[in-house]
């Protein structure tokens, strides 16, 4: 039976130096690159893919198979852009990540490139972190001094280069065909697939775009085995995850486990849904994934069993809100966000997401009709699968999800011709 | 107003470093608009036509770009710029509050910006007369877990009240010492923190917590229970 909770990539977050390079070796840190390098590439990849990873930034897709789409001997760079721009309403693992232990992802991206045969990686990091923008230069600069970064690795005859590259606020940049266009030096806008990136990606040439948190994965599967990694999980979800509790309950925090937890064990770990107070709604992994209920407290938090309720897993970013919530607010402020980060490329996104947010707007002010519900879900279903990225098809999901659930939330907003919501009684200080 | 020349030297050496990283000239782009930031506080039209000087394009391709992201200014920013989220879970525990206590608090009539038009961007900027402090929402920083969230020239400032907010927001006009809580042990000015973001470290980066007590709630309740990820095969106890 394996343990609830099951420390991994966080495990070494408690140590004051965990962020140095002296700090990481001390627990074996650097082992599984060396162990890497001294395997032929492909049978690294062969080992992520029977790993069963699949990408924690949201898709899901299998790790190893994207790096199989890789073509070799093609004479043209390869690229690893890791897509750390960690920017998903509610998403917050990416970056204590990086602030805590930023080798581990610089030995992930040394056994990936290795494996993908990949002589140059950037780290896209969000700007709006400064500090962890500062422990990524300097584990960079450590990794280079060391002899684990630049010509030669470790004796192997591997060369690789990081770039640590900080973007300048755009939501859009954690879509990784706009992380591209963005990294080339232009306007974050997406681009047409195909060609997917593995065939035509940065430069125009192979890339591979994984998020934080796969990459980081990806030292442990080496050292332990593709099987210590598949015996964690469910059956087509497998390993651990970090699953980030905010919100209404007792305790806020990161909880790595594996995939398949059930949210009502990880609020029982954060001390319950906070004094008083019942849960109300809840979105699994950020604001782009439809919103459940307490209906839903023991569906198995993995790909396909959030699949099942009708929503996504996502980037386990479980923001929690009890019953003080006003979902239309919440609602209204989620659709204010895609329209001030959609890139304006494709009319159904750009126009949808500002009609969705002055419709929202008025039926929170108690201004609404019955029919502008109608028109709201109209608007998202000429949004979603029309849109040119998943930013538009995200935008749809808390409007389509809180109408499904709460819809005479909206009506009663109507009736009252106001929120009947205190804000006062939802923050963080209420009843204190 | 030109750059002197002493600036433009400086900035030219720099400038040749950053575009050094990358395999094409353009990708340096992004890291040369945060470094004429860093000089002037804002990407000014100086700013922009250095941009394109150094790197063969036209001034119209700078703006295309510098205005396409929210972390370039277009008039100068507060030394220290305070951003408050008000995206809907840190809105919800708080966020709406502290923006409005604050904005109320430093006089928005005071402000530099207030009630000019920025078309439907709800992030509007406003700057204290002083120049000291700007005010400003912003989207969800990734540190829900801490929620109410302030960013000072984007440190973090966890588990933010209307006092504390309050508080933070004074220290910083009357020039009293500031730290985040999850970050260097002095804060940053703006340009400063600009300056970073072009790559250019200031050595800060040892300073502050591995990691907060949210970030680490699950691995303390780990290792109190006992509980462990499972041992490799052939290696288990």
């Amino acid at each position: 039976m394996t343990d609830t909770l099951t420390p991994v990539l966080t495990r070494n977050w408690d140590e004051p130096d965990s962020f140095t390079l002296a700090g990481y070796r001390r627990h074996g840190g650097y082992s599984a690159a060396a162990k890497a390098l001294a395997m032929q590439p492909d049978d690294v990849i062969a080992a992520v893919k029977a790993s069963g990873l699949r990408g924690r930034g949201g898709a899901g897709f299998p790790t190893g198979m994207k790096w199989s789409f890789i073509p070799q001997g093609d004479g043209k760079p390869h690229y690893l852009t890791v897509n750390a721009d960690e920017s998903e309403p509610g998403t917050c693992k990416d970056i204590p990540l990086m602030m805590a232990s930023p080798h581990t992802l610089i030995e992930g991206i040394i056994i990936t490139c290795y494996a993908i045969r990949a002589g140059h990686a950037f780290i896209y990091v969000r700007g709006e972190v400064l500090h962890v923008v500062r422990r990524l230069q300097l584990a960079v600069a450590e990794a280079y001094e060391a002899g684990y970064l630049g010509k030669n690795i470790l004796g192997s005859g591997f060369d690789l280069d990081i770039v640590v590259h900080a973007g300048a606020g755009a939501y859009i940049c954690g879509e990784e065909t706009a992380l591209l266009t963005s990294l080339e030096g232009y306007r974050g806008l997406p681009r047409n697939r195909p060609p997917f990136p593995a065939v035509e990606g940065l430069y125009a040439s192979p890339t591979v775009i994984n998020n934080v948190e796969s990459i980081s994965s990806v030292p442990s599967i080496i050292n332990n085995g593709a099987d210590w990694f598949s015996g964690l999980g469910t059956e087509k979800s497998k390993g651990y995850g970090i699953f980030s509790l905010s919100g209404h309950v007792t305790n806020p925090g990161q909880f790595e486990a594996p995939l398949g937890i059930t949210l009502r064990e990880l609020i029982d770990l954060a001390g319950g849904i906070r004094a008083g107070h019942r849960l109300k709604f809840w979105t699994p992994g950020g604001s782009s994934t439809p919103i459940l209920t307490d209906e839903h407290l023991d569906i198995p938090l993995d790909y396909e069993g959030v699949a099942g309720a009708g929503s996504m897993l996502g980037t386990r970013a479980l923001q929690i809100f009890d019953e003080t919530t006003c979902v239309v607010r919440a609602t209204l402020r989620w659709t204010e966000f895609y329209q001030h980060e959609s890139c304006g490329k494709c009319t159904p996104c750009r126009e949808g997401t500002y009609w969705m947010t002055r419709v929202l707007q008025r039926l929170e002010q108690g201004k609404g009709t019955d029919e502008d519900l109608d028109k709201l879900l109209d608007i998202c279903s000429n949004i979603l699968g029309r849109a040119f990225c998943a930013l538009g098809d995200g935008a749809t999901s808390p409007v389509t999800s809180a109408i499904q659930y709460f819809r005479d939330e909206f009506l009663q907003h109507q009736k009252e011709g106001g929120c009947p919501f205190d804000p006062a009684a939802a923050t963080a200080w209420a009843n204190r | 107003m030109a750059f002197t020349d002493e600036a433009l030297a400086r900035l030219r050496a720099d400038a040749a470093d950053i575009i050094g990283r990358y395999p094409r000239p353009r990708s340096a782009l992004l890291p040369l608009l945060h470094l004429v930031q860093s000089e002037e506080g804002y990407v000014s039209a100086e700013g922009i036509r250095f941009c394109a000087e150094i790197l063969g394009i036209t001034e119209t391709e700078v703006t295309g770009v510098a205005s396409f992201y929210t972390m370039y200014k277009r008039s100068p920013a507060g030394e220290y710029q305070v951003g408050v989220c008000t995206n809907t879970l840190c809105a919800i525990m708080g966020g709406d509050q502290i923006y409005a206590d604050l904005a109320e608090h430093l006089g928005a009539a005071e402000h530099r910006g207030a009630g000019e038009d920025h078309g439907d961007d709800h992030h509007g900027d406003i700057v204290s007369e002083d120049g000291k402090v700007g005010l400003e929402r912003v989207e969800c920083n990734a540190a829900c877990d801490y929620a109410p969230v302030i960013m000072v020239n984007w440190e973090f400032f966890d588990n933010m009240t209307p006092e504390t907010a309050r508080q933070l927001v004074d220290d910083l006009r009357a020039g009293n010492k500031v730290t985040p809580t999850r970050g260097p042990g002095r804060l940053c000015t703006w340009k400063e923190a600009s300056r970073i973001l072009a790559g250019f470290g200031d050595g800060q980066a040892t300073d502050g917590p591995s990691a907060g007590p949210a970030s680490l709630l699950g691995l303390k309740i780990a290792k109190d229970r006992g509980w462990k990820a499972p041992e490799p095969a052939g290696e288990s106890k």
